[in-house]
């Protein structure tokens, strides 16, 4: 075992990290429930495009929406069951608005559907393309939270990459999915490794692992061990929220920095969390796609926290249900841990792909709201682990100052919440961060919308001119012409033109007989005004 | 089942501004102790009366503004200011300079900005600068520790001499009062003594000034404990100290019959409470971490520079005012590099 010198990040949080409460027992499947709700959008990226129809019978697994675009992910089929619907249902967020979704109805048999793609008995015979389109195909994503398309992340342009993070780290409190993961799947968790090791040949393989995790650790050791990887390494880490951010366990690990405002394949790095890897592994070597996650369902407001492995699509509610339900006196749930999670209005909206926590709380863990005014003490800047100074960004979001915001890297915030825990006055500096963020994003998209409308109408301004331009060359060419013939004909002079004579002559006759008619008529109208009196 | 629906973090604060208030004030008490044992009960008296004043006057002013009172009374900073303002002070100050220090500080310096936080000065010392250009004699009035005293002034004794300015039957002014270590030295060489001549004449103490050198001991304890519980950075005490130290080393060093040494420097007068309770206060200070130690070298340069060559026998007060006026460029300058920055 080689001694791997760590890199650390500036600031950071030592926070009770409430892992014992959901890791007593091990982690319990869960038969599907009666209905699943599986929305278009719980990944980064396009929407996926629902591939069946209300009334339509589907197995296990089956594909039931697939990706649009390159950054998007196929949703299949949990269990067996008939499509009832296609419509907006409440999602997983604050707002609780609502997001298309399809809606299954379990038969109950749980049967898996016909045709799906065999399991890969040796997933060397695969080319990196094919594995990455087998990873797509298996609808995963990041795991960790962020819902990205995995297969987007793996699809890069090098022939390798430095160094390949797999992520189990697991920083926040409460959550414990990826721990109960690496103690009881560890050697899957591997082979998932082994596959993303044929796909991007990193020149090393770091799994980060905190040191509050003993029991992941050995396990994670032995499955190494048993599985013989080369270059690949178990490093644990000192416990310090937010060692799981991508971009502090690459720093912790390599002493890398992701470029501000850029990628980790930039410095040659990619990352996986282990959840991930554990998907990747299923979707290869047992040909499962990604229907179901582990879930820690846990907090002062449950009774029974521990983790479980749920259907994607089952209600929130279901969940907490198999955790023997609420305590007296619950008064927040959230999705995802206390520093990053978000708050969710009820509980009957459906887990998602992202969802790795499920946590209910008593009142003695919410916030507070009392804000007082900075006092500028600095603790802020001291905790946050990109290295900003929050409470400047505070006071420009505050102003709507975006210009200095931005130059002050607010786009490097990845809003964990330290400098607002920490804060004496009880600001609450995320969310100025992120409302900051959404107003310059807005504007942006508002400015490039002008700028697309300014554009085309300048187009249309000089396609107009050069019409009219066009139009008057065309006229005074004609007319230049019809100048020149005329000097012509002049030039010619007297020549007698038969064609001209019999025109001239015609012209006479009727002006002759309109002159007559004109007569006829004026003494009409004469005879006519002498009776009428 | 509904739920509230909050912004990250979803945890109970760790940190409270009355908390750490509270805590600064704790950390005062040794050098208020050591304080009140070398000059009386005068010290006490002040803090009672000024404590009293500034939270009637932050009452007041809030009121008038319609803010809410009490949740702004009780973060403790009205407190503070009013503390550091008194140990700054003559132990015997009358009531009405006090009042017009307090007033200062609270009134003018921090709730006419906008009230704690939005002060580009430090209020204690607005207030006690006012105090010293406005009443430069009775700022002077200074007594000499008990240890070498030969009078008593029990607490009604110094009662009456706070608020009546009378003195018991066969004392005065003139009796009891004694230059500070930093005005003896200063008023010494304008007389044209050395070093040398003034410190066989007066007392020196063991360090740095008969009473004052323990004082600034029990000031840099409690600032030490600060430190430890993390309420307030190294950076400026350490700036503060070491450029006040280092330059009046070199001076020292090059005429030590002009220049005192570094040791009375740093135990003789304001350097130990400027350096860890009145140059630390964030609101009007640099944020940044080498902004708050250019912050500190800044202060203790300009301390070391009024006390070599100004009109006043310590500069603490006016390096802490010239030094908020640079705190915003500083900022500006210093700001940290940013994870990714290239």
């Amino acid at each position: 075992m080689t001694l791997h010198k760590l890199g650390h990040f500036h600031g950071g949080l030592h926070l009770d990290d409430h892992k014992a409460e959901s890791t007593g027992q091990p982690i319990e499947p869960q038969p599907p429930g009666k209905e699943l709700v599986l929305p278009l959008r719980q990944h980064i990226g396009h929407d996926a495009e629902a591939v069946v129809k209300p009334g339509d019978r589907v197995g296990k697994g089956q594909l039931i929406a697939q990706p649009f675009g390159d950054i998007s992910a196929a949703i299949h089929a949990p269990t067996s069951g008939t499509v009832v619907a296609i419509e907006g249902r409440p999602f997983p967020h604050p707002s609780g608005l609502p997001v298309e979704s399809i809606v299954i109805a379990a038969d109950g048999e749980d049967r898996w559907a016909q045709g799906l793609p065999a399991p890969v008995a040796d997933f060397r015979n695969l080319s990196a393309p094919e594995l990455t389109q087998r990873i797509r195909e298996a609808g995963i994503v990041g795991l960790g939270g962020a819902a990205f398309p995995t297969d987007a992340k793996l699809r890069i342009d090098k022939n390798s990459i430095s160094t390949l993070v797999i992520n189990g780290a697991e920083c926040e409190p409460w959550i414990t999915c990826d721990d109960m993961l690496m103690r009881e799947q560890a050697s899957g968790i591997v082979s998932g490794i082994a596959i993303l090791q044929h796909i991007l040949r990193p020149m090393e393989t770091l799994i980060g692992i905190e040191d509050n995790k003993p029991e992941a650790i050995e396990a994670m050791r032995q499955a190494l061990a048993t599985a013989r990887l080369d270059n690949t390494e178990v490093v644990v880490i000192p416990t310090l929220y937010p060692s799981g951010g991508e971009k502090q366990l690459i720093k912790i690990l390599t002493g890398k920095e992701v470029p501000s405002g850029g990628l980790p394949l930039q410095i040659g790095v990619v990352c996986q969390n282990v959840g991930t890897t554990f998907a990747i592994f299923e979707a290869i070597v047992e040909g499962k796609p990604l229907i179901e996650r582990v879930v820690t369902v846990t907090g002062d407001g449950v009774q029974q926290p521990h983790n479980l492995r749920l259907r994607i699509g089952t209600p929130i509610s279901a969940a907490i249900a198999a955790a023997g339900g609420y305590v007296e006196g619950v008064a927040e749930l959230l999705i995802g841990g206390p520093m990053m999670g978000v708050a969710l209005p009820s509980d009957e909206v459906p887990l998602i792909k992202s969802a790795n926590c499920i946590l209910a709380s008593t009142p003695a863990n919410l916030r507070r709201h009392d804000a007082h005014p900075c006092i500028r003490c600095g603790e802020c800047a001291t905790v946050c682990p990109a290295q900003l100074l929050p409470q400047q960004l505070y006071w420009y979001a505050r102003a709507k100052d975006h210009d200095k915001a931005e130059d002050h890297h607010l786009f490097d915030c990845i809003e964990c919440g330290c400098c607002d825990y920490v804060c004496p006055s009880h600001i609450p500096l995320v969310q100025y961060y992120r409302h900051a963020k959404g107003e310059i994003r807005h504007l942006r998209k508002e400015k490039e919308k002008a700028d697309r409308a300014r554009i085309r109408h300048q187009l249309r301004e000089e396609r107009l001119a050069r019409e009219k331009a066009e139009r008057a060359a065309r006229l005074a060419a004609k007319k230049a012409a019809l100048e020149k013939k005329k000097a012509a004909k002049q030039d010619a002079g007297d020549t007698p033109d038969p064609k001209k004579d019999a025109i001239a002559a015609a012209l006479e006759r009727a002006k002759a007989r309109k002159a007559a008619l004109q007569q006829e008529k004026a003494g009409k109208t004469a005879q006519e005004s002498n009776e009428s009196p | 089942m509904k739920f509230q629906i909050d912004s990250s973090p979803h945890l109970p604060p760790v940190n409270d501004v009355s908390r750490l208030m509270r805590q600064v004030l704790l950390a005062l008490l040794p050098g208020i102790a050591v304080a009140s044992w070398y000059f009386g009960w005068g010290v006490l008296i002040n803090l009672v009366v000024a404590t009293l004043l500034a939270v009637g006057f932050e009452a007041l002013i809030l009121a008038i503004r319609r803010r809410p009172v009490v949740p702004v009374i009780s973060d403790y900073s009205a407190v503070v200011t009013a503390w550091l303002l008194v140990l700054a002070l003559p132990p015997l100050a009358p009531w009405w300079l006090l009042t017009i220090g307090v007033f200062f500080a609270i009134v003018v310096a921090k709730q006419l900005y906008g009230g704690l936080g939005y002060n580009p000065f430090n209020p204690a010392m607005v207030g006690y600068v006012v105090l010293l250009i406005s009443f430069p004699a009775t700022m002077t009035n200074w007594m000499a520790p008990t240890t070498l005293a030969d009078f008593h002034l029990g607490l009604s004794d110094a009662l009456r001499v706070t608020f009546t300015g009378e003195f018991p039957p066969g004392l005065d002014w003139d009796a009891i009062t004694a230059a500070t270590p930093l005005d003896t030295v200063r008023s010494g060489l304008r007389l044209g003594e050395s070093i040398s001549e003034m410190q066989d004449q007066i007392p020196f103490g063991l360090l740095a000034g008969e009473g004052w050198e323990w004082i600034s001991i029990a000031f840099l304890l409690g600032g030490l404990w600060l430190l430890w519980k993390g309420i307030i950075d190294w950076q400026v005490p350490v700036g503060l100290l070491a450029a006040l130290g280092l330059l009046s080393a070199v001076f020292s060093l090059y005429d030590p019959e002009y220049f005192s040494s570094p040791l009375y420097q740093l135990l003789g007068g304001g350097a130990m409470l400027g350096a860890f309770f009145i140059a630390t206060d964030p609101v009007s200070g640099s944020t940044t971490p080498l902004g708050r130690l250019l912050f500190g070298i800044g202060v203790g340069t300009i301390t070391f520079v009024i006390r070599s060559w100004g009109g006043y026998p310590d500069g603490i007060a006016f390096g802490v005012l010239l030094m908020n006026m640079a705190a915003p460029m500083i900022d500006e300058y210093t700001r940290p590099r940013v994870y990714g920055e290239r």
